[in-house]
C-alpha cells in the first residue's frame, strides 16, 4: 500500500486505515523515540500521543508539501523531545542522548523483531562507525547539517553526501 | 540541474528525513513534481529508511495497538437516543425491541469474547512460532559452526591473554578453503555496557590491523562469532572497543593476541 492509496481513507477516518497506518509505521517511528527516550513505558505514551496527533491533524498534512511519513516523522521527534524537555532534561539538542540507535538492540525486549532484523544485524555490523553515527544523528536525532557537521567534526558540505553513501550502501543491501 | 547530479547531492535523503527548510522543501518538491526519476528516488531512500529504523524497533505489543484504538474511540459505535412516547401500544413495540436488544447485545459480546480468545491464541502462536523459527536459525547456525570447526582443512588459532587480563583466551577457526572465519570468544569476560569487541586480522609487517567484526550481544551462551574472511591475515587479534566499533585498535585494551 502507498501512501497515495492510504491518504483517502486516513481522511475518510476509516478504522481499517489506522490498522493500516499502525502497521506500516509503528515500528519505525518508535524505534526514533526508543532511541531518544530510554525509559520503555515513556516511550510508549509518546507514540500513543503521536498516533492520537496523527489521527486528529490529517487533514492539516498537505500532500504536495512533502511525503506523509516525513510528515509523521517531525510530530515524532517533536513530541518526543518535548517529552524529554517537559521532564527537565537539558534544553540543547545535542544533549539528548549519547547512545547511538544500534544500542536499541541490547536492551530492548528478547523477542524483538529478532525474526526480520536478523538480516539488517549482519548489515550493521559491515557498516562503517561512521555511517551509524551520521544515520543517527540526521535520521533518528533530527540533528541540522551544522549540528552534525560540529558533532563529528567533518565540513559542512561533505554532510549530506557521506550520508548518502552511507545510504547507497543501505539500498545496496536492501535492494531498494 | 541535471537530475543525477541533483540526486547525488544527497539532499533527497535529507528531504525524506524532513530536515530541510522550507525553501530547500519547495524546490524538491517542484522537482520531483517534474521529474519522476527524482520521485522515485525519494520512494526508494524512505522504503530503505523505514525497513533499517524498523529493525530497531523494541518490541510493540498487541495491547499497545489496542489501546491507542480505544483512545481514538475507533471500536465504539455512536450512540442512538430513542424519543419516549406516552401511547400504550408502543410499550409493545418498545419491550420487543428491548428484548431483541438485550438478544443481540449477548450475541455480540459473546462473538467479542470468541474473537479476544481467538486473536489471544493467534498471538501465542505466533509467538511460540517465532520461537521455534529462532530455535532453528540458532541450531543451523551452530550445525554450520561444527562442521566448520570439524572441518580437516580449518585450523584453530589460540589467541593468547594479554597484559590487561592474561587469564583471557580466544580461539580462532579460520578454514581458507571455504573463506570463513569463526571466532570462540568464551575466554573473555563479559565486556562492560557501551563496550563491545572487536576483531583484527594483522598483517605483520609492517603492521596492518583490518577490522573483520564486532562480537555483538556477547553473551556466555552466545560467544561462537562468525566475522569476516581476511585472505592475508597473519595474526588475529581481539580489542574492547567503544559499541560501534573503532577504525583502528585500541592498543590498551587488547585483550587476545594470536599467530597463524
Amino acid at each position: 500500500m502507498t501512501q497515495e492509496e492510504l491518504l483517502p481513507l486516513l481522511l475518510r477516518k476509516e478504522e481499517r486505515a489506522f490498522t493500516m497506518l499502525y502497521d506500516m509505521y509503528s515500528k519505525s517511528l518508535f524505534s526514533v523515540i526508543s532511541n531518544l527516550i530510554k525509559d520503555r513505558e515513556e516511550a510508549e505514551d509518546v507514540l500513543q500521543e503521536v498516533f492520537v496527533k496523527i489521527w486528529k491533524n490529517i487533514e492539516t498534512y498537505n500532500q504536495s508539501k512533502g511525503r506523509l511519513y516525513t510528515w509523521m516523522l517531525n510530530i515524532t521527534r517533536n513530541t518526543a523531545i518535548d517529552k524529554l524537555r517537559s521532564k527537565g532534561f537539558n534544553n540543547s539538542q545535542k544533549n539528548l542522548s549519547s547512545d547511538n540507535f544500534v544500542h536499541l538492540l541490547d536492551d530492548s525486549n528478547k523477542l524483538v523483531n529478532r525474526i526480520d532484523t536478523i538480516g539488517i544485524l549482519e548489515f550493521v555490523k559491515k557498516l562503517k562507525p561512521k555511517c551509524v553515527q551520521i544515520i543517527d544523528l540526521l535520521f533518528f536525532k533530527g540533528y541540522t547539517q551544522q549540528e552534525a557537521s560540529d558533532e563529528l567534526a567533518i565540513p559542512l558540505g561533505t554532510v549530506k553526501t557521506q550520508n548518502r553513501l552511507c545510504m547507497n550502501d543501505l539500498r545496496n543491501f536492501l535492494k531498494v | 540541474m541535471e537530475a543525477k547530479e541533483y540526486i547525488e547531492s544527497g539532499v533527497l535523503e535529507l528531504y525524506v528525513y524532513g530536515l530541510l527548510t522550507e525553501a530547500e522543501n519547495d524546490e524538491v518538491n517542484a522537482m520531483a513534481n517534474r521529474n519522476p526519476e527524482i520521485k522515485a528516488e525519494i520512494i526508494a531512500i524512505e522504503k530503505a529508511i523505514i525497513n533499517l529504523s524498523s529493525s530497531f524497533s523494541p518490541f510493540l505489543s498487541h495491547s499497545q495497538f489496542e489501546k491507542i484504538k480505544a483512545q481514538l474511540e475507533l471500536k465504539h459505535g455512536k450512540v442512538v437516543t430513542l424519543k419516549a412516547k406516552t401511547k400504550w401500544t408502543n410499550y409493545i413495540g418498545w419491550a420487543a425491541s428491548i428484548a431483541l436488544l438485550i438478544g443481540i447485545g449477548y450475541q455480540y459480546s459473546a462473538l467479542n469474547e470468541n474473537k479476544t480468545e481467538i486473536k489471544n491464541i493467534q498471538l501465542e502462536k505466533n509467538k511460540l512460532q517465532q520461537t521455534v523459527v529462532e530455535l532453528e536459525t540458532q541450531n543451523k547456525e551452530t550445525n554450520t559452526i561444527l562442521s566448520v570447526i570439524r572441518d580437516a582443512q580449518t585450523k584453530a588459532i589460540p589467541l593468547g591473554g594479554q597484559a590487561i587480563d592474561p587469564s583471557a583466551s580466544a580461539k580462532v577457526y579460520w578454514n581458507q578453503e571455504q573463506q570463513v572465519v569463526y571466532v570462540d570468544a568464551s575466554g573473555l569476560p563479559e565486556p562492560p555496557e557501551g563496550m563491545v569487541y572487536q576483531v583484527w586480522a594483522l598483517k605483520l609487517n609492517p603492521l596492518t590491523p583490518t577490522s573483520i567484526g564486532l562480537l555483538e550481544n556477547f553473551t556466555a551462551d552466545r560467544s561462537i562469532f562468525k566475522v569476516d574472511h581476511n585472505a592475508g591475515a597473519e595474526a588475529f587479534g581481539i580489542t574492547l572497543e567503544p559499541a560501534g566499533g573503532s577504525p583502528s585498535p585500541t592498543l590498551e585494551k587488547l585483550y587476545t593476541l594470536g599467530k597463524v
